[in-house]
């Protein structure tokens, strides 16, 4: 093994020309490269500031166009608005695993997710909680409904929204296995580009991000876009403030 | 005849020649996945003739031309995002031995298990030892180029550990038993009722009224994969990007399996190219922006995962990375030809290319087709002859270019795909020369230099041509023609020489005028 290590090491150096490491496979001792300086001309950050009607009115848009579905609401409408789209997981004609007229609605959400946005769910909806320390097998995870989690950061000209695994947003299984998933969204938490997304989350690298962009999705089939495969087949995004 | 004589290499077939006739496979499994089927002008001159595949591709290349070129142009700082992506990369490439270790020593302080592979043998070793370790018969799998190139799934095979493909794509292609012909979309070759066909002969859960409506196809596969990734153990996946000075890795990708394969399982090991490191954590913003507009044409992706070693209690608690060479060093000391390593998989130049378009990923015989597979793997293959060797079908693959140079202007990190193969093109020439007697192409040169280097030899040469002006059928074209001009005519026409030369003709039209010889 360390063997492998030492040759492959040895071959990269005689590939750019650092003499005594021998050659490439193929018997080559390469030339040093001289790489230009990296130009940043690009845009570090966008023209409108972040939560401002132009980032969110983008933001809506784009998430639109991938088949997410959308609400803007005042944070003191938040909780009356999950316990709505709670309510919608249990009529009938909802294809969704472990929606079963019989037996409650089960919402799974993070150990660390803001009560006060469950506080308008009815009593007969079953809510899980679940955190690294006490974490549901994969298979309880596909019996329940829908998750809840909160967000990092999101990103307007992309329709993007991070999650970083912060005990508001949970395990990344959590927000994978079930097949509807409502995330909150705060408008201060809304950039323009990339770049700006990229700088905050660049603060903790060693967490574990999970980008999502609309619901799961594949164009596999003759480049023919279908929303909904393997991760939660609908995106609800709830925009606060 | 001399290849260089043609500008296009002859006919050699190899033995594990694929039975292209089937509706769907089996495709005999090639040895070597960078290195199968007969060389470029055969496989094409094959693939050229199967109708379906041209209008499947030709509809598929045309849709994505369209999605990419809307998401593109809505970007201001396109060309600089294009040009910090090159320049990033030159630098990855300056200070690999350095970004590399930097990469080991973060994988390791954060959890994970770094193994280095100096080739395709070595690295499935370590992968299937590690499945082994797990008591594992079976692993689930993202869509990787990297496994592909090693032959990964073949490998675990053959020590009883079945590799299942989770991509929608992989999953057609690995069910009918078939190679992929594209990077991004390997099942490309292949349209909706084709696709319904396979899965009701070879998934075995498929459901007996499946329609070829993409979205029922898509449900089908959601079904038939679930149980999977709820009880696999292990996890195999490529990686798209590592980040050196944070040990990050990260797995762009659309339909939710690859955070299925790197999210549930206990442990997880992928497989990546020592090429695919960034510097730093920032740079991944330039990145981000690229890769999707330029592969599916989305402002991006539907999912991106990146993890840095093990985060306890969330995610695989084992982590092995493997660092392939692979051939990647042979192309690294290539001074004009090492940018082929800047490659990101986006698969924009093959959707671009003329040749690719009409000839299919097949022709290409290698697990990279396409413009950016015709500089990539005969350079991967270098040490086995795939630049410069006489009968190798990978020196054949820098023909498979018009040299429009469309694969230039689409790569999102401007590797000058056209340069690259014209110097290939140069350096498989010259091996042939020096391996050769008497050089036909150099003999008809220097005749015609003889004959130019002299105006009456020149008009004399030119009457003589028109003698062969009746040879042309009504379009004025030779198709087939006597040797040696028969070695042009099997790719291309030749146009029928016209009935009178340029000088009978001017002084035909100015007999009269003073002044006219």
């Amino acid at each position: 093994m360390s063997g492998a290590r030492t040759e492959v090491l040895a071959r990269v150096r005689a590939a750019l020309g650092q003499t005594g490491s021998g050659t490439t496979p193929s018997g080559k001792v390469g030339t040093a490269p001289h790489p230009e300086p990296v130009p940043r001309a690009y845009r570090a950050a966008g023209e409108h500031a972040v939560g401002s009607p132009e980032v969110l009115e983008q933001l809506v848009d784009r998430l639109v166009d991938y088949k997410a579905h959308v609400h803007q609401v005042a944070t003191d409408a938040l909780p009356a608005t999950v316990a709505a789209l709670v309510a919608e997981l249990s009529g009938p004609a909802r294809d969704v695993p472990g929606a079963r007229p019989d037996r409650p609605v089960r919402v799974v959400v993070p150990d660390g997710l803001d009560d006060a946005w469950l506080a308008a769910l009815p009593a007969d909806v079953d809510v899980v909680r679940d955190s690294r320390e006490r974490p549901l097998a994969a298979t309880e995870l596909d019996a329940v409904a829908a998750v809840v989690t909160a967000a990092r950061v999101a990103i307007s000209e992309t329709g993007t929204i991070v999650l970083d695994g912060e005990p508001d947003q949970g395990r990344r299984a959590i927000s994978l296995v079930p097949d509807v998933h409502l995330c909150v969204v705060r408008a201060d938490q809304v950039v323009q580009t990339v770049p700006e997304a990229v700088r905050l989350l660049g603060e903790h690298p060693d967490r574990p991000l999970t980008w999502i962009s609309g619901p799961s999705a594949t164009s596999d089939i003759e480049l023919d876009r279908v929303e909904g495969v393997h991760g939660p087949r609908t995106l609800h995004v709830l925009l606060v403030g | 005849m001399s290849r260089t004589f043609l500008g296009l290499p002859r006919t050699l077939r190899r033995p594990d020649d694929a039975g292209a006739d089937q509706p769907f496979g089996p495709v005999p499994h090639p040895q070597e996945p960078l290195r199968w089927g007969d060389d470029f002008p055969a496989a094409a001159k094959q693939t050229l003739k199967n109708d379906q595949l041209r209008r499947n591709l030709g509809h598929a290349t045309q849709v994505i031309r369209t999605k990419r070129a809307a998401v593109v142009g809505e970007v201001p700082d396109w060309e600089a995002l294009r040009d910090a992506g090159s320049a990033v990369k030159q630098q990855v490439m300056a200070q690999l031995p350095d970004l590399l270790q930097q990469l080991e020593e973060n994988v390791v302080a954060r959890g994970g298990v770094v193994h280095w592979a100096r080739d395709a043998a070595e690295a499935n070793r370590i992968v299937a030892d590690i499945a082994k370790a797990k008591g594992a018969d079976e692993v689930v799998k993202v869509k990787s180029m990297a496994t592909q190139e090693i032959g990964l799934n073949e490998a675990l095979a053959d020590e009883g550990i079945a590799a299942i493909e989770t991509d929608l794509a992989e999953l057609i292609v690995q069910l009918a038993d078939d190679m992929p012909s594209h990077i991004l979309v390997p099942a490309i070759h292949r349209n909706r009722s084709e696709i319904r066909d396979i899965f009701l002969a070879r998934m075995g859960d498929a459901p007996p009224d499946l329609s070829d409506v993409p979205r029922e196809l898509a449900m089908a596969a959601r079904a038939h994969l679930r149980r999977k990734f709820l009880s696999a153990k292990v996890a195999v996946s490529g990686a798209n990007f590592a980040v050196a000075d944070t040990g990050t890795l990260a797995v762009v990708e659309s339909e939710g399996n690859g955070r299925m394969c790197l999210t549930l399982p206990e442990t997880l090991v992928t497989v990546m190219g020592i090429e695919k490191l960034v510097p730093t954590f920032d740079d991944l913003e330039v990145f981000l922006q690229l890769l999707p507009r330029s592969s599916t044409g989305e402002r991006m992706n539907p999912y991106t995962s990146m993890w840095s070693g093990v985060t306890p209690g969330d995610g695989p608690q084992e982590f092995h990375l493997v660092l392939l060479d692979n051939g990647r060093t042979d192309v690294l000391a290539d001074e004009v030809g090492r940018s082929a390593l800047h490659c990101i998989r986006c698969s924009a130049c093959l959707n671009v290319c003329p040749v690719y378009e009409r000839v299919g990923g097949h022709a290409y015989g290698s697990v990279y087709p396409g413009p950016i597979g015709a500089i990539l793997t005969p350079q991967l293959t270098a040490s086995t002859g795939g630049v410069s060797g006489h009968h190798d079908p990978n020196a054949s693959l820098p023909y498979a270019s018009t040299l429009c140079g469309a694969c230039y202007e689409a790569c999102p990190v401007k590797i000058d795909i056209p340069s690259i193969l014209v110097d290939l093109r140069a350096r498989e020439v010259d091996a042939d020369r020096s391996s050769r007697g008497v050089d036909p192409w150099k003999t008809a040169m220097k005749a015609a230099s003889w004959v130019m280097a002299d105006g009456d030899r020149f008009a004399l040469a030119g009457r003589a041509a028109t003698l062969g002006s009746g040879l042309g059928g009504r379009d004025h074209a030779v198709s087939v023609a006597p040797p040696p001009a028969s070695a042009w005519t099997k790719a291309r026409d030749l146009p029928a020489p016209p009935q009178q030369t340029f000088r009978q003709w001017w002084q035909a039209e100015h007999e009269n005028e003073e002044g006219a010889r």
